[in-house]
């Protein structure tokens, strides 16, 4: 048991610093934002540094229910770093509204997410998803007073418990008929032919992980979330628990269902392509641009699950590539957003009001113009490395009709991403006079990200082949 | 020169440029795109002095292990050489071009066509799969840009349809790519040339690279972004599309679809040469209404490409360096008749035809050199042109008479519908005040025209220089069609002289000696 505490380091370096923070905020007072913003960010780098001293450590803890190993390390790394992001950015734009609860949530969300992409049993699954989404209910709702904000707040709790209720069936009905909730076992139950039992208890627990990666028809939530949600909190929705929560699948399917691949390809198929194809075409009529990159995300959700359909290392190890760059652009994008202010200071956020961006903020058209580029996925920029991979991996488990679909598929989400370049650079000038301005770090975040994904990015193929080979081997 | 990395420079220097030029102002920025440009052409000169015709198939080869699954690598063959020298003779005279007609946001204009640049003369440099599908669709970005914003007046549809049109073809190139990828185990590209495909493989995969190709060439039916993507785009973005992208396409039917499917390509040259006859008249029949100049000069494009195409899949040594000579023609060619359209463009700011006339009288230099891109374009003996169209009809002959043909009437209709358009624009009354104040060419347009005529002319009158250094690659791609090549119905082969006949010789003989008296 103390073994297995050595091995916990970097779960148990947040709930420490989770509650210290939680303590700053309550007895020194929600002014003292420097002190407890630098108790959360020491807190991540702790961590960050725990897992990384970790890193080689292939073990089982706690009987069996928790997994470390460089499969969960790679994703702990992405969230870790996206959620580092997401609380410092936040000052900024609460201004006077800022609270040490926004840190405390954002940890240990951090924390529940670390557990989803570490755990191999139903039971740390169920803890770690709901750590995750009741901090995230809460987050949504940040801004009390704002109307938009609660209704996201509400939504995202009702549409989430009832997917929490669906997975929980369907945990239940995998247990019932496999008689265990490790996922080595399931696999085991699921050797032979898999009895319609197992089958619903798939088909339940798909949906419920298909709510949390947003993935049609489980989608219904996000634009509406992501629009509501403040912009830092939509930043961190767009990119941590969507590491967590397909690292979880990915896990789930290839760890405990992969034996019954009959059963959960045809699903993963029907997920990735009908999530591509209304990705692309909602986005099409959105005049808002946090729910455009809500669709947006849907639609990148679908082409990792292209690779992850694939069932195969090479599938999985495209993901886990897919899942950094798609990290790295959103976190880019939503900063722009960010960025965008008013004469007033108010947030800018629909996209009429982006005409001419680029004559009067040139470099922030221009990174936007990047990331937008490199989600549609064109070459020279990085975005396309990603999806290649995903296609090399269906192509590969003789998957061809869903590449072709999937790429044919991509060309409708490419006009929607060139249509708000139009607008930036095509388009005269708008009313809206979009100031604004970030500090340092800010638009040091954003004109690094978008350097790497111009095409310097390419350059670290070779040590992301390596991470994400290493990752993907432990499932295999 | 061996060991230096020129491929790599030529890459380098125009991106630098480009760069430095998104933060100068307007006048340094054309200063340095052009100083660019130059550099890059004198580096092709240079390259052309050093390569080595008639020695190994792949000069200049460069090759870093940069990415892991694929690499930076470089090389170029004699037709490689020859675009690329096309493309960076071009883009100085681009830039000139552009000297005094863009006024907004001159910077980002010029570092987008030195973007161009280096994508143009990187998807011909590629040596490697992967390499040459990232620079063969980042052209599209900054196309994009180009018409989208100094475009005319419908240049956001226009950008839209060029953008959509040309990605979704060449996603469809892409899967292709990662099933040879997958079965050939390599991404180097002269071991794929000289892979065999499994025959049935071939179809499908010929089948999406036509995809494609078919709309960057473009063939007809999917050709109708390219007269949208003509008329709106600035006069040097027109110059560079015609001059340069168009290529592309024609590139990579001579440089994938053909050496790597040769039986897929025999099997479905039929379909090769029923959409070129169709364009080569269907299309010049619509160049003939026109009232639109750039319009009319986009369609004879799409003519010009039908030949282009019908001559590659001719599969013999004549209509393949036929293809390639209409290609660095039409190059030049069109290229200078956007510049002809962009001059007076320029001076009275509108491309209907019915708008001028008479400008022999106020613009001689002007006439002058428009009657020669004119002639060139229709394909005048001694003009680049001629030599082209007269050795990819011949090529296109020997495999099918039909085809050869119905292409030949695409020629008469091409002298028409030019001939037409030079008639309307420069001869007759020069009754129109506004025409009769047009001024003759300033300096600057000289030094544009000049070098395109000499261009055209040299190639029209000692085409072996071009030829020279391609032949040997068209060899190698005309041994491996040859097993797969069907016979065509018309063999031309020298015939036998007929033995003098004895019975005529007394007439003969006394004839002479009657003469004689």
């Amino acid at each position: 048991m103390t073994a297995d505490l050595a091995l916990i380091w970097p779960e148990l370096i947040l709930t420490i610093g989770g509650l210290i923070t939680l303590m700053l905020g309550t007895f020194m007072g929600d002014r003292q934002v420097g002190l407890y913003q630098l108790s959360a960010l020491l807190t991540l780098g702790a961590a960050t540094a725990a897992v990384v001293a970790l890193f080689g450590v292939e073990a089982t803890v706690f009987s069996g229910t928790l997994s470390v190993d460089s499969f969960g390390g790679f994703a702990k790394l992405l969230i870790y770093a996206a959620s580092f992001v997401c609380i410092l950015i936040a000052p900024r734009f609460f201004t006077g509204g800022m609270r040490a609860e926004y840190p405390t949530l954002i940890l240990f969300a951090a924390l529940g997410m670390g557990i989803m992409a570490a755990s191999r049993d139903l039971m740390t699954l169920y803890v770690g998803l709901e750590l995750n989404s009741l901090a995230a209910y809460v987050l949504a709702s940040f801004m009390r007073t704002d109307e938009r904000s609660s209704e996201a707040g509400l939504k995202y709790f009702v549409l989430g418990a009832l997917a929490s209720g669906m997975l929980l069936y369907g945990i239940s009905l995998l247990y019932g008929f496999s008689g265990t909730t490790d996922f080595a076992g399931i696999a085991q139950a699921m050797g032979g032919e898999p009895g319609i039992g197992l089958i619903f208890g798939i088909v339940f627990v798909l949906a419920g992980l298909g709510f949390k990666i947003s993935a049609v028809p489980f989608h219904m939530w996000t634009p509406d979330v992501y629009e509501g949600a403040p912009t830092p909190v939509t930043t961190f929705f767009a990119s941590a628990p969507k590491v967590a929560a397909m690292a979880l699948m990915t896990r789930v399917i290839v760890d405990a269902m992969g034996p019954a691949i009959g059963a959960w390809q045809q699903i993963i198929i029907f997920l990735a392509l009908a999530s591509i194809i209304l990705g692309a075409v909602g986005a099409i009529g959105q005049k808002n641009i946090k729910r455009l990159l809500a669709y947006s995300s849907i639609n990148n959700v679908g082409f990792m699950l292209i690779g992850l359909a694939a069932g195969t290392q090479q599938g999985v190890e495209a993901v886990l590539t897919y899942l950094l760059v798609y990290v790295v652009t959103t976190l880019g994008a939503f900063l722009v957003v960010l960025q965008l202010r008013d004469a007033d200071g108010d947030q800018v956020e629909s996209i009429p009001a982006l005409a001419g961006l680029s004559q009067r903020r040139p470099g922030l058209a221009a990174a936007l113009s990047v990331f937008l580029f490199s989600l549609a996925g064109i070459p020279p920029l990085f975005g396309f490395w990603p999806k290649y991979l995903v296609f090399e991996a269906a192509v590969n488990a003789n998957l061809v009709p869903l590449a072709v679909a999937g790429i044919v598929a991509s060309v409708i989400g490419a006009f929607y991403y060139i249509a708000i370049i139009k607008t930036m650079y095509f388009d005269d000038q708008s009313d809206v006079d979009v100031t604004g301005g970030g500090n340092v770090v800010e638009g040091t975040i954003v004109a690094a990200s978008a350097l790497w994904l111009s095409a310097i990015g390419y350059l670290f193929i070779p040590i992301l082949a390596v991470a994400s080979a290493r990752a993907a081997s432990v499932l295999f | 020169m061996s060991g230096f990395p020129i491929l790599s420079l030529m890459l380098a220097v125009p991106l630098v440029a480009a760069i430095l030029c998104l933060y100068a102002g307007d006048r340094n920025a054309r200063m340095i795109a052009l100083a660019a440009t130059l550099i890059d052409f004198a580096l092709g000169v240079v390259l052309w002095a050093n390569f080595d015709i008639g020695g190994a198939q792949w000069q200049f080869t460069e090759r870093a292990d940069l990415f892991g699954r694929f690499q930076w690598a470089l090389g170029i063959d004699g037709m490689a050489l020859m675009l690329i020298m096309l493309s960076v003779f071009l883009m100085p005279l681009c830039i000139l071009a552009s000297w005094d007609a863009i006024t907004k946001r001159v910077g980002l204009y010029m570092a987008m066509f030195l973007i161009m640049e280096v994508v143009m003369i990187g998807v011909f440099m590629a040596q490697d799969l992967l390499l040459f599908y990232i620079f063969f669709e980042a052209g599209l970005i900054p196309m994009y840009f180009i018409i989208g914003i100094w475009g005319g007046a419908n240049r956001k549809y226009a950008a839209f349809k060029f953008f959509l049109y040309t990605l979704l073809g060449s996603v469809l190139m892409l899967v292709a790519m990662i099933v040879m990828i997958m079965e050939a185990g390599t991404t180097d590209i002269p071991t794929l040339l000289n892979y065999d495909f499994p025959a049935g493989m071939q179809t499908w995969l010929w089948l999406a690279f036509f995809a494609s190709l078919a709309v960057k060439m473009p063939m007809w039916p999917v050709h109708t972004w390219l007269p949208d993507a003509h008329v709106q785009a600035p006069t040097a973005g027109s110059m560079i599309l015609a001059g340069v992208l168009l290529k592309l396409g024609a590139y990579g039917f001579l440089r994938f679809m053909m050496p790597m499917f040769p039986d897929a390509s025999a099997e479905l040259m039929w379909l090769v040469f029923i959409l070129s006859m169709i364009a080569v008249v269907y299309t010049s029949l619509i160049a003939l209404v026109q009232n639109d100049m750039k319009k009319l000069i986009a369609y004879s494009s799409v003519a010009h490409m039908a030949i282009v195409t019908a001559g590659l899949f001719a599969f013999n040594q004549q209509g393949i360096e036929g293809a390639l000579i209409i290609m660095l023609s039409h190059g030049v060619v069109s290229a200078a008749l956007f510049f002809c359209v962009g001059v007076i463009y320029d001076r009275l700011h509108t491309r209907e035809i019915d708008r001028y006339g008479g400008l022999a009288v106020n613009m001689p230099a002007y006439a002058l050199f428009f009657m020669l891109f004119t002639m060139a374009s229709i394909g005048l003996p001694g003009t680049s042109g001629f030599v082209g169209e007269f050795l990819s009809l011949l090529g296109i002959y020997e495999a099918s008479s039909v085809v050869a043909f119905v292409c030949t009437t695409g020629i008469i209709l091409g002298a028409a519908y030019m001939l037409y358009l030079y008639r309307r624009v420069v001869f007759g009354e020069l009754t129109k005040d506004d025409v009769k104040a047009m001024p003759d060419l300033n300096p600057r347009e000289w030094a544009i025209m000049a070098p395109l005529a000499a261009v055209a002319l040299w190639m029209g009158v000692y085409p072996e220089s071009f030829l020279a250094p391609m032949r040997g690659d068209v060899t190698t791609v005309v041994a491996r069609l040859a097993p797969a090549k069907p016979a065509g119905d018309a063999q031309l082969a020298a015939g036998t002289p007929k033995a003098a006949e004895d019975q005529g010789d007394a007439a003969h003989g006394s004839a002479h000696a009657g003469g004689a008296k």
